[in-house]
């Protein structure tokens, strides 16, 4: 008999040998006369565990790890194909408590399934949305994605349903779908995680949006640092062509919808959307006055959604269950589940889906483990290289946009960095102030000249000099760039910088400020 | 080195087969480094008049994108991320441990032209952080030491 061993091929198991250990597994299944499927899956995301290896059997899939290349012929001489046991044993992958308390909606069959075979995708579900889309009107769609409450993934939670809504209702004889795949922010990876582990979510979410709103041509602008994710996002799109499920004639409906890959650059900026629209036109990316919106003036001059990856890959479920069913997660005005990239200096990182509403002290300590140092968790920061730095105090806060608005500070993609009590939080500020330097489009005064000032007054307290005057002069810095910037590049750097300066002074060499920002 | 005569039939090429799509000059770019290692200055001119373009536009969009480089790489490339998850696992240690063992700073390549180094902010492993790349291969958990066993058999197999 065939037994069928499951070793991801997730770029995070990857970097931890997971090629090397399939290699050898292969070789060792050889030699030894038995008889395996290898299935590359995406990763569960329990990346501590990574290289992560299952085997399926009738009770379900059993799992090892972290196995190294040294570790297989022990596990072959332990009979793993058939779930024998062995000292990296974890038992049924779904019952380890990291997985089994998670709502996993949007990564519902990650780690799963093979990500680029169509069979193994339509076999788990995929493609219902898209076929129940297209017995539907265009408003009728874009109704379903409004009742669901998504908010978009990317950053700035702004109402998915009411953006292509816009679209939708602005005549053209051409419109644009794009998914912005830049996911620069330190600290994310779960948009990597989905074009890697399941890529025919995200062209079937893109297909969905051009079928509501009548765009017929989609673009995935996928940053140039994510070679994994686009070998598997174009051997999904072949075979999405090959099945016709994109192409001249979707499923025979006289529909529409090509998709490409088009790869950036390495630069931050080209996250923001205006930007992004500027770089796949093939210009520089520099950052475009608001209004005109995309929705209405877009890619090319054309009406155009840009949305996340997440938000895109989102929108299959809510077709195939309905607004409401998605809609029933979350809290408040944030609907639905978010995938939680934890990061940094913790125990247990890797990724929790999960409805909006757990605190972020349960996901650091139930979920994280605490600190992978074993010291005191001194700062987190959450949102990306522009989110606030939180201190112990905050850690209560609900996962839920308006709950960490209220607070200034930031959820943006979800991504979670822990910092132990041995970070020097002044240190990290300079940081924040020198990545705006780097990454900024040079457009606005603020943000160009004021990154570089603002490098050099930190380094100034930093090194002692002068206090009086340069707290005061850096707090008026982020001030100005806080009013005076076109975008949030420079509009919210101040995050990570004030709050590190508000919450941890001391590694300023200030005593405490009251006023917080 | 190729010959520029080389390298003129291999930019026409890439240059032939993707003018034609909307935003052409970025996948023209990419063809060409992916191919060269880097874009020549020498090419800037042709790129410029398939695009009905003007070379200070072309020059200015290579000069944008960190990617993108005018000048020839080393033989391995090692990108070590700079980014807040791998700071918080100890990145900085390994960022100096790097520099002195190459004898480098960022944006510089070794005198024997081995090595390159480049930051990279974020590499979306930061969940396996601290993290680089070397050449195509990915590696999470860095260290000094890992870097070093990396390097030295790189060096050995040369
Ligand atoms: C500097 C900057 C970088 C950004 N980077 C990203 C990114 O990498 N991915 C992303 O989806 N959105 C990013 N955004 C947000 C986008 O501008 C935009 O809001 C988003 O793509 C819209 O999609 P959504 O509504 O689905 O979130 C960035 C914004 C700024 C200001
Ligand atoms: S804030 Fe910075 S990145 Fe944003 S538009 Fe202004 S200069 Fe460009
Ligand atoms: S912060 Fe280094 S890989 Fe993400």
């Amino acid at each position: 008999m065939t037994h069928t061993v499951y070793i991801p091929g997730d770029a995070a198991a990857v970097a931890l040998g997971a090629d090397r250990v399939a290699a050898a597994v292969k070789q060792e299944a050889e030699k030894r006369g038995i008889k395996i499927k290898l299935v590359r899956n995406g990763s569960r995301g329990l990346h501590w565990l990574e290289p992560l290896l299952e085997v399926g059997t009738p009770n379900g899939r059993i799992a090892y790890g972290p196995v190294q290349v040294k570790d297989v012929a022990s596990l072959f001489d332990a009979n793993f194909v058939t779930g024998g046991k062995h000292a990296l044993s974890l038992g049924l992958i779904e019952e380890l408590p990291y997985l089994k308390k998670q709502q996993r909606l949007t990564f519902q069959r990650i780690g799963i399934t093979d990500p680029v075979s169509l069979d193994d995708y339509i076999a788990h579900d995929g493609y219902r949305g898209l076929k129940n889309a297209l017995g539907m009107t265009g408003a009728d769609i874009v109704k379903h994605v409004t009742d669901s409450g998504l908010r978009g993934r990317g950053g700035a939670a702004f109402p998915t349903g009411i953006k292509w809504n816009t679209v939708l209702n602005t005549p053209s004889e051409q419109k644009y779908i794009i998914c912005n795949a830049d996911e620069g922010d330190s600290g994310t990876f779960s948009d990597r995680m989905v074009m890697e582990g399941d890529p025919f979510v995200l062209i079937e979410g893109m297909t969905i949006a051009g079928i509501a709103v009548g765009a017929t041509q989609g673009y995935i602008y996928l940053r140039v640092e994510y070679p994994h994710a686009h070998k598997a996002l174009n051997a999904a799109l072949q075979k999405a062509y090959a099945a016709g499920y994109l192409g001249g004639n979707i499923l025979g409906s006289g529909k529409k919808f090509d998709l490409e890959v088009r790869l950036g650059a390495g630069a931050y900026i080209c996250g923001e959307e205006t930007s992004l629209m500027e770089s796949l036109e093939g210009k520089r990316g520099l950052v475009r006055f608001k209004p005109p919106l995309p929705a209405i003036s877009g890619l090319f001059g054309k009406p155009t959604i840009v949305n996340n990856v997440i938000s895109l890959a989102s929108v299959p479920i809510i077709l195939d269950k309905g607004g409401e069913f998605y809609r029933d997660y979350g809290m408040g005005r944030s609907r639905g589940t978010l995938p939680l990239q934890l990061a940094g200096n913790i125990k247990y990182p890797g990724l929790v889906e999960i409805a909006f509403g757990m605190t972020l002290r349960e996901l650091l300590y139930d979920y994280g483990g605490g600190s992978a140092s074993g010291r005191p968790i001194k700062a987190v920061q959450v949102g990306g290289p522009l989110g606030a730095y939180m201190p112990e105090s905050q850690f209560d806060t609900p996962l839920d946009y308006e709950a960490f608005a209220a607070i200034w500070a930031v959820l943006g993609h979800g991504g979670v960095v822990a910092f132990d009590d041995t970070v020097d939080m002044a240190d990290m500020a300079r940081y924040s102030m020198e990545f705006c330097k780097i990454e900024s489009c040079g457009k606005c005064t603020p943000c160009r000249i004021g990154s570089t000032r603002g490098v050099e007054v930190i380094t100034d307290i930093i090194e002692g000099r002068d206090l009086a005057k340069n707290v005061p002069l850096l707090r008026d810095l982020c001030n100005t760039l806080l009013n005076g910037s076109l975008c949030a590049l420079g509009g919210m750097t101040p995050y990570p910088v004030l709050s590190a300066l508000n919450h941890f002074p001391e590694d300023f060499g200030i005593a405490g400020q009251a006023d917080a920002a | 080195m190729r010959e520029s005569g080389a390298i003129d039939t291999i930019v026409q090429d890439i240059i032939a087969s993707l003018k034609d799509l909307p935003g052409a000059l970025l996948p023209i770019l990419h063809g060409i480094q992916d191919k060269l290692g880097y874009i020549p200055a020498e090419t800037v001119p042709a790129i410029a008049k398939a695009l009905n373009l003007s070379r200070a536009e072309v020059h200015g969009v290579i000069s944008f994108y960190h990617y993108f480089r005018e000048t020839p790489p080393g033989k391995t490339t090692v990108h070590l991320c700079r980014a807040e998850s791998c700071q918080a696992k100890g990145a900085k240690a390994l960022e100096a441990h790097v520099k002195n063992k190459l004898g480098i700073d960022y944006h510089e390549t070794t005198a024997d032209g081995a090595f390159s180094l480049e930051p990279v902010y974020c590499l979306g492993l930061c969940s396996v952080s601290p993290s680089m790349q070397i050449g195509e291969e990915l590696y999470g958990h860095s260290s000094a030491e890992l870097f070093d066993s990396i390097i030295n058999a790189e060096e050995a197999s040369a």
